[in-house]
């Protein structure tokens, strides 16, 4: 992937059609897939409809492009979307539960966690799927060092939230072999914090 | 009514009920919980889970597949867009200082212990100073009116 050279200081804009359509198809497609489910039934006419109006947004309203794009491994996004509804359901009962029982909720913890990918989309499927499964919702995000910032609910002591860092790097390595690339899923094998920075970077 | 009709009603009363109880609780943790932060983790799972039972119940109930479409959108852009907005909420308050730290086992993300004395320029102009008599002393210091410690 070359995409390291290209994308430092260029401008997105500037690089041609055939560049500009790669990134436009897949948002338009989603646009008039959204639109039909909006009527519900197909028919031409709503495709139809719904080109004009995709063609529209994404001509007023452009939006940068995602530097590299997602690949998709289908084991690895069975695995994702498997665990990401388990701990949906068993981080919904147990907030349900701290918010019912006597006792209320304990300590909190605010936790930085090294991360090791360094693209901008898969931190952010990172970021959101973190929120919504395992008691932490992200406070914030340090883009050059590749950190993430989280607010941990009810934790009893030290090793529980060395438990609960363990959890969020597992969730990454879990988003990273649904989505990233092979350079990413290799970067995975390094420890934290000593992962190549420079090579393969996908950000603008 | 035959039998399936039955058992996919029971099936929507068990989601339906089950997604409000859960809408409920986060409603409860809201008032129960001692700061924003934690208040978020309220606002975000439960009521995730509960609005995504609650669809897939009215699916189950409600006749036609256009409104199912419908309700798998909600459920979607409720899946994308809590968790935003529980971030930029939470950022915001932690920024303002709106944060039990008596509550808090640890806090990596604090910078120091003097940096937190003073104003910073991420806070508003009428965020107190953690410590105002230290703060008091330092910015005396900084002026010159008071000799370095």
């Amino acid at each position: 992937m070359s995409a390291g050279g290209r994308a430092v200081g260029t401008d997105p804009g500037g690089e041609g059609l055939a560049h500009q359509l790669k990134h436009q198809v897949p948002l338009m497609l989603w646009l008039v897939f959204v639109w039909m489910l909006l009527w519900g039934t197909w028919s031409w006419a709503n495709l139809i409809s719904g080109s004009v109006v995709a063609l529209a947004v994404t001509v007023l309203l452009p939006l940068p492009p995602v530097i590299g794009g997602a690949r998709v491994h289908p084991v690895g996004l069975a695995v994702f979307v498997g665990y990401f509804f388990v701990d949906l359901v068993r981080s919904a009962a147990l907030v349900a539960w701290q918010t019912l029982r006597p006792g209320g909720i304990g300590n909190s913890a605010i936790i930085q966690v090294q991360m090791r990918t360094d693209s901008d989309l898969l931190l952010t499927i990172v970021a959101e799927s973190l929120t919504l499964v395992p008691g932490s919702v992200v406070i914030d995000m340090d883009r050059e060092r590749r950190t993430l910032s989280l607010h941990i609910l009810h934790v009893r002591d030290l090793a529980d939230v060395e438990s609960r860092r363990a959890a969020v790097l597992a969730e990454e390595e879990r988003v990273v072999r649904a989505f990233g690339s092979p350079d990413e899923i290799a970067a995975l094998a390094h420890a934290p914090g000593e992962a190549p920075v420079a090579t393969g970077r996908r950000t603008p | 009514m035959s039998d399936v009709d039955s058992v996919r009603d029971v099936v929507a009363v068990v989601l339906l009920l089950a997604g409000a109880f859960l809408c409920l609780t986060a409603g409860l943790g809201l008032v129960r919980f001692h700061d924003v932060l934690t208040r978020m983790h309220a606002g975000t799972k439960p009521q995730v889970l509960g609005i995504l039972l609650i669809m897939i119940g009215g699916a189950i109930r409600l006749e036609g597949w256009s409104a199912t479409w419908m309700l798998l959108l909600v459920a979607v852009f409720q899946m994308l867009t809590a968790p935003v907005s529980a971030h930029m909420i939470s950022r915001v308050a932690y920024r303002r200082r709106h944060v039990r730290r008596d509550l808090l086992l640890v806090d990596e993300l604090r910078t120091g212990e003097a940096a937190d004395r003073l104003y910073r320029g991420d806070e508003p102009a009428d965020a107190p100073p953690e410590e105002p008599a230290t703060a008091l002393e330092e910015s005396r210091r900084d002026e010159g009116t008071l000799p370095p410690a």
